[in-house]
């Protein structure tokens, strides 16, 4: 994989370390040990911000001029999601399945939770275009997408707390892996829905908060596309299709093209 | 209380691919034509944007919504059907242009031993070879009797190709050149020819150049851009509805379209049409349409749907293999599918259009000798470039994981190294696939759903099973350092990839055995055609489109003989075909 590896990346890898930290103190800072409870309201909650997504620096002013090229983050809030600590377990399960590595950015630095969550808010979220009548035969779930994810995630902190005696997000990379590959297998018992059907979902919508057009929330300033060099919304290749070698173009978004 | 409306030449319930052509033939041919559509409006300046995996392919706009209405599907008679309740699996065109403005466009012919397989196949192997419950028919009409269509059709479309060796019937050539040959083409080429196999460019309604059609609508060269089957084109090079007949059909000045318009009942006495009842779907306003002709272009699962509903024709049984309505359905979309990995190249394969690539008919139709063969007909092999839109397309070698670190480093290496080996193959009718009613499921109105009863057959998986031996030899003389032979599924799940059915109204000699004839004007009545691939007595290797387009051009002049002279257009023939 290194032989494609560009100067972005390598510079960006760079930043590991600090994106990380991030995460770790959002969990000091908001995490159920940490906040203060004001009349049975996490006040942590209130005041932090889950977990930060800005960390991701692109290398160079260059990588991200037909990006957004902003940083501001006034999208990144919950729309679907009412319990920060939801949000914080869908972090942590969508840092575990698209990681970060020498590559680039994981799903957290790619903005993919806010995505999730803005997509569960949609009204894909509520499966409105979707044949909802009963009855629901055996293997059907009655759960529309963002009850399923809401279920789903609820069920993994119970799973670490009655495995491990703490919640999802503080557990140990290998022991969130672990309880991730059974709910995949469909091995927990859940209330109206497989555990196999919300992981699907779940990794569904990861794949798509990383690598979705950057209009959603997601893919942050297009690293997803730069990662796997896909160019994204380019509106034509005449000049290229005959091309022997593999021609990398800088990526472009929908936004380049209002 | 319906509101009763004027009386007009024609109506066509549906405005995609079918009911455009309708559209476009007769009123140029001077009748007035209303169009209705339950979908909406849409013309070139809503396909602005379009390069968006996760609005078009992955969420399906474009697609039908399915809070209303869907389809339900089992496998076997004694099993209950469910509801196909995802919006993006059912993915079937709904709105002006149908299927038909995100399509991939690839456009195959039928090939000559499809319309007369039954016979053809007694002639060479004895009556022994098919199946007792495969119910195989002729469909009563000959490859040469359709070529004229199959030729306007692709002149309308514009269609960029060259010819296949395998088959050489062609009246004149495609109206454009085949598609610029790509790298991966370039290597799957040479790799099969070294085999002995003959190659072609896949034909494609993805235009290769500017191109003015006999009706003066305009299609502009093709991008290559990477978002198509499943997307709109924002450049208008894709041949399209839209695009084509419909405007051929609004410039006469003879066309009405009307959306939101969702036709609930043919209505009928007497052996006659007398129009639809449909209700406008902002409003539930009903409507009354009188025509004097009525045309069902309302794809598949509505065409049988509405006749069901409206008691016209008599349903099949699938028990005794009586009656018609529902009769020799087929699902096309279990293809057979591997990638070739290469670790030591890289492709663009960013680049691509929706029918992008090159194919091989060698074991296609009766072109194979079957004596020592467990099934008939066959499958088309392609190398088919569709793209790596990159939620859809994370290729691992075999044993990686599905998601975390080694699948995320995996997934990014292999990004721009895969190929696709891709076979349709042929899907033949059985007594016990059909279409009907649903006993328990309905729409928002209170009327039945369609079901489905369907499954793979036998056939079908030996079809597969040598089908694939050829691409792993295939994917081996292109150099693959790893091979992912994907097995079919054990049963037909009901999701649809890329609105591929087949039967249902089916055409052929017999009033006993098909519900229309050649010409698809329904035995029962006369001032009433069903058009489409619900005509197909069972689906070719491959897409339908182009099959179905022939046969509703050569429909239409059907209908404009029928309002000039009236009457039943072909003469019943008798038990020739019956199984
Ligand atoms: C992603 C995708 C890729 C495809 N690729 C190919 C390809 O490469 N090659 C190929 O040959 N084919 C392809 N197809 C299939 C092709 O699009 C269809 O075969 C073709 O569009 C069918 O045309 P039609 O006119 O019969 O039906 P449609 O195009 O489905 O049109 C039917 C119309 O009827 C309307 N309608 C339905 N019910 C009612 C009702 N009750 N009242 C009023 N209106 C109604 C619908 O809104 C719709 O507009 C593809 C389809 C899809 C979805
Ligand atoms: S690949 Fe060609 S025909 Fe398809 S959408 Fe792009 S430009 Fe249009």
């Amino acid at each position: 994989m290194t032989e494609n590896k560009d100067a972005n990346q390598k510079n960006e890898s760079d930043n590991q370390e600090e994106v990380d930290l991030s995460k770790r103190q959002f969990i000091k800072t908001a995490g159920m040990t940490t906040g203060g409870i004001v009349g049975g309201i996490l006040l942590g909650s209130f005041i932090s911000k889950p977990f930060k997504t800005e960390k991701y620096e692109p290398a160079s002013e260059d990588s991200h001029h037909h990006g957004s090229g902003s940083h501001n983050t006034f999208t990144e809030a919950m729309q679907f999601f009412t319990r920060s600590e939801d949000l914080l377990t869908l972090a942590a399960a969508t840092e575990i399945i698209f990681p970060e590595d020498e590559n680039g950015p994981g799903a957290i630095a790619l903005g993919a939770p806010y995505y999730i969550d803005k997509q569960l808010a949609s009204p894909w979220g509520k499966n409105t275009d979707d044949y909802r009548k009963r009855p629901f035969l055996a293997g059907e779930s009655p759960l529309n997408r963002g009850d399923t994810m809401l279920t789903g995630l609820r069920k993994l902190n119970e799973v670490s707390q009655s495995k491990h005696n703490d919640i999802f997000d503080n557990l140990e990379e290998d022991a969130q892996i672990e309880i991730l590959q059974s709910f995949e297998a469909g091995e927990i018992e859940m209330n109206l829905v497989s555990s196999a059907g919300f992981f699907a979902l779940l990794r569904q919508l990861i794949l798509e908060g990383c690598y979705a057009d950057p209009l959603y929330g997601g893919n942050k300033d297009m690293e997803g596309w730069r990662m796997r060099e896909f160019p994204g919304a380019y509106m034509s290749y005449v000049d290229t299709v005959e091309a022997k070698e593999f021609v990398k173009k800088e990526p472009m978004s929908l936004s380049d093209h209002m | 209380m319906a509101k009763k409306l004027d009386k007009v030449d024609v109506v066509t319930v549906g405005v995609g691919w079918m009911g455009g052509i309708v559209a476009a033939e007769l009123t140029k041919a001077g009748y007035k034509v209303v169009g209705l559509d339950k979908g909406k409006e849409k013309d070139i300046k809503d396909y602005l944007h379009t390069h968006d995996e996760v609005r078009y392919p992955v969420r399906g706009e474009g697609y039908e919504k399915l809070t209303n209405e869907t389809y339900t599907v089992r496998n076997t008679l004694e099993e209950d059907a469910r509801p196909i309740r995802d919006k993006s699996t059912a993915v079937i065109g709904e709105g002006i242009g149908g299927g038909g403005s995100h399509w991939g466009a690839q456009t195959h012919r039928y090939y000559p031993y499809d319309f007369e397989i039954r016979s053809k196949t007694i002639e060479k192997y004895g009556e022994e070879k098919i199946p007792e419950n495969m119910t195989l028919q002729d469909w009563g009409i000959t490859y040469d009797e359709l070529e004229p269509y199959y030729d306007k059709f692709e002149k309308m479309a514009g269609i960029s190709g060259e010819p296949d060796p395998n088959y050489p019937e062609r009246s004149d050539d495609y109206p454009t050149p085949p598609l610029k040959k790509n790298r991966q083409m370039l290597l799957f080429e040479e790799a099969v020819k070294k085999m002995g196999y003959n190659p072609f460019v896949i034909p494609a309604g993805t235009l290769s150049e500017q191109y003015t059609n006999p009706d003066g609508e305009t299609l502009n060269a093709c991008q290559y851009c990477g978002f198509c089957g499943s997307n709109y084109c924002e450049y208008g090079a894709k041949a399209d509805p839209v695009m084509t007949v419909i405007p051929t059909a609004q410039k006469t000045g003879n066309f009405e379209l009307r959306t939101h318009a969702r036709v609930i009942r043919v209505l009928h006495e007497n052996g006659k049409a007398a129009g639809v009842l449909y209700e406008d779907t902002r409003t539930e306003q009903e409507f009354e349409q009188p025509a004097d002709l009525v045309v069902l272009t309302s794809y598949v699962f509505n065409n049988v749907r509405l006749l069901l509903l409206s008691e016209i024709g008599k349903p099949y049984n699938p028990e005794d293999g009586t009656g018609v309505i529902g009769k020799n359905f087929t699902d096309h979309h279990g293809v057979t599918s591997s990638h070739g990995l290469f670790d030591n190249e890289k492709f663009n394969n960013y680049i691509s259009t929706g029918a992008y690539g090159m194919a091989i008919t060698d074991y296609t139709g009766d072109l194979l000798d079957h004596h020592d063969l467990d099934f008939l007909h066959g499958g088309q092999i392609e190398a088919r470039i569709t793209g790596n839109a990159p939620v859809a397309n994370n290729i691992v070698p075999e044993g990686t994981p599905q998601w975390g670190k080694e699948f995320k480093e995996k997934s990014l290496f292999y990004a721009n190294r895969f190929l696709m080996i891709f076979s349709q193959k042929a899907t033949l009718p059985y007594r016990e696939h059909y279409l009907d009613l649903d006993p328990t499921y309905t729409d928002a109105n209170g009327d039945p759903l369609i079901r489905i009863t369907w499954d793979y057959s036998d056939n079908d998986k030996a079809i597969h099973e040598f089908i694939q031996e050829k691409h792993i030899e295939i994917l081996e003389e292109m150099g693959a350092t790893h091979i992912l032979a994907y097995p079919m599924p054990e049963h037909f799940s009901g999701g649809l990839a890329f609105q591929h059915n087949s039967g249902g109204v089916i055409m052929g000699e017999d009033p006993e055995t098909s519900a229309v004839n050649s010409y698809l004007q329904t035995w029962d009545i006369d001032n009433l055609f069903v058009c489409g691939a619900s005509a197909f007595p069972h689906f070719s290797c491959t897409n339908p489109t182009t099959t179905a387009a022939a046969l509703t051009y050569r429909a239409t002049e059907g209908m404009i003989e029928f309002l000039k002279n009236g009457g039943q257009l072909v003469e019943a023939k008798s038990q020739k075909n019956q199984v």
